[in-house]
């Protein structure tokens, strides 16, 4: 099979290149992340993260072919030829397909997520109706690959201000948490022309997402929480 | 220099922009059969649409929308992509200038020959 991949050595590369590889896999029942160390194993200089190589882990999400995507759960045998992979884009290239994935985080980490509850600990554990833990479905599964924050336009135009689809999924599950008593502060955190409003509503996210999650529902519960609130 | 957000506003905005975009798709129907379904040809049938005052206000109150919804669409286009405080405050209100300029125009147009 061919490939084109992403290569790039700050220490020794004046600028990115990318290089054409050819790999004797049979892709049945493979996904993209088996031929990636499959090519590492012929150059080990390759760079790359992975971990769980199931789609749990969120570590080896690349662009493939133009869409960003988790290597590990992407089957080789449905990529176009020469399969091209990319580092995710928006963010500083570390080596080969390695970001920094800190602008992310530090988006993640503003919005505060752990349970705010300052009453006092009760016996057992903050307990939940059905109801109430059917609230979190579709917004607690994310598992902060960044594959959606790094397919959104506003995120790489903004990434110091806005705060990015994956941030904003992660708001809207602890908005969301009946146990969770920092509801006002959490709006009000989030309540600026930039860090929720950057949001044109394109919806990337939704489309890059490989874990099928719905980032742009969740900012329009934001923004109907934020309307309500002020009329 | 860190950036400083969290100022607590940007819902009005983003509601003006809703806001007209709703009242546009109401109006804009309403008045593009108005005017388009007589076919008027010459000066004096055009005149004619326009003597009825409801036209006028519609049509004007079209123009305020209009004028609104593009300020947020310009300014979110700014927020992008002009960095720099000064520049971006000029253009802002060469905007406004010229949407506000536009709007008060058109007034005196719609009022002018009444």
């Amino acid at each position: 099979m061919k490939f084109r991949i992403y290569r790039y050595n700050p220490e020794t590369d004046a600028k990115p290149a990318m290089q054409d590889v050819e790999l004797d896999i049979d892709p049945a029942g493979k996904m993209l992340l088996d031929a990636l160390i499959a090519i590492k194993a012929q150059d080990e200089t390759l760079s790359l993260r992975r971990s769980c190589r199931e789609g749990v882990c969120g570590s080896d999400a690349v662009n493939v072919n133009g869409r960003n995507r988790l290597a590990c759960i992407t089957p080789l045998s449905e990529l176009k030829q020469p399969i091209e992979v990319r580092p995710l884009p928006g963010l500083p290239v570390i080596r080969d397909l390695i970001v920094d994935m800190e602008p992310f985080y530090r988006q993640y980490r503003s919005i505060k997520p752990w349970l705010i509850n300052d009453d006092p600990e009760p016996e057992v554990e903050r307990l939940q109706s059905p109801e109430e833990r059917a609230q979190l479905d579709g917004a607690y599964e994310c598992i902060l690959c960044a594959c959606c924050t790094t397919a959104c336009p506003s995120f790489w135009w903004n990434p110091d201000t806005f705060v990015g689809p994956a941030g904003l999924l992660q708001a809207y599950r602890f908005i969301a948490d009946t146990r969770d008593e920092a509801t006002s502060a959490r709006l009000d955190n989030l309540e600026d022309p930039y860090r929720l409003y950057r949001c044109r509503g394109i919806m990337n996210c939704v489309d890059a997402c490989p874990k099928g999650l719905n980032p742009t529902e969740a900012i329009g519960r934001i923004k109907s929480l934020l309307v309500k609130r002020r009329v | 220099m860190k950036p400083a957000t969290g100022s607590r506003t940007g819902t009005g905005t983003w509601l003006v922009q809703r806001a007209t975009a709703v009242a546009l798709a109401l109006t804009l129907p309403v008045l593009l059969l108005y005017f388009a379904a007589p076919q008027p040809a010459g000066f004096a049938e055009w005149q004619a649409l326009f003597a009825p005052r409801w036209p006028r206000v519609l049509l004007l109150l079209a123009a305020v929308a209009l004028a609104l919804h593009a300020w947020v669409g310009m300014r979110d286009i700014f927020m992008d992509y002009v960095r720099p405080t000064g520049v971006r405050l000029a253009l802002y209100l060469a905007v406004i200038a010229t949407l506000a300029g536009s709007v008060v125009w058109l007034g005196a147009i719609l009022w002018s020959a009444a």
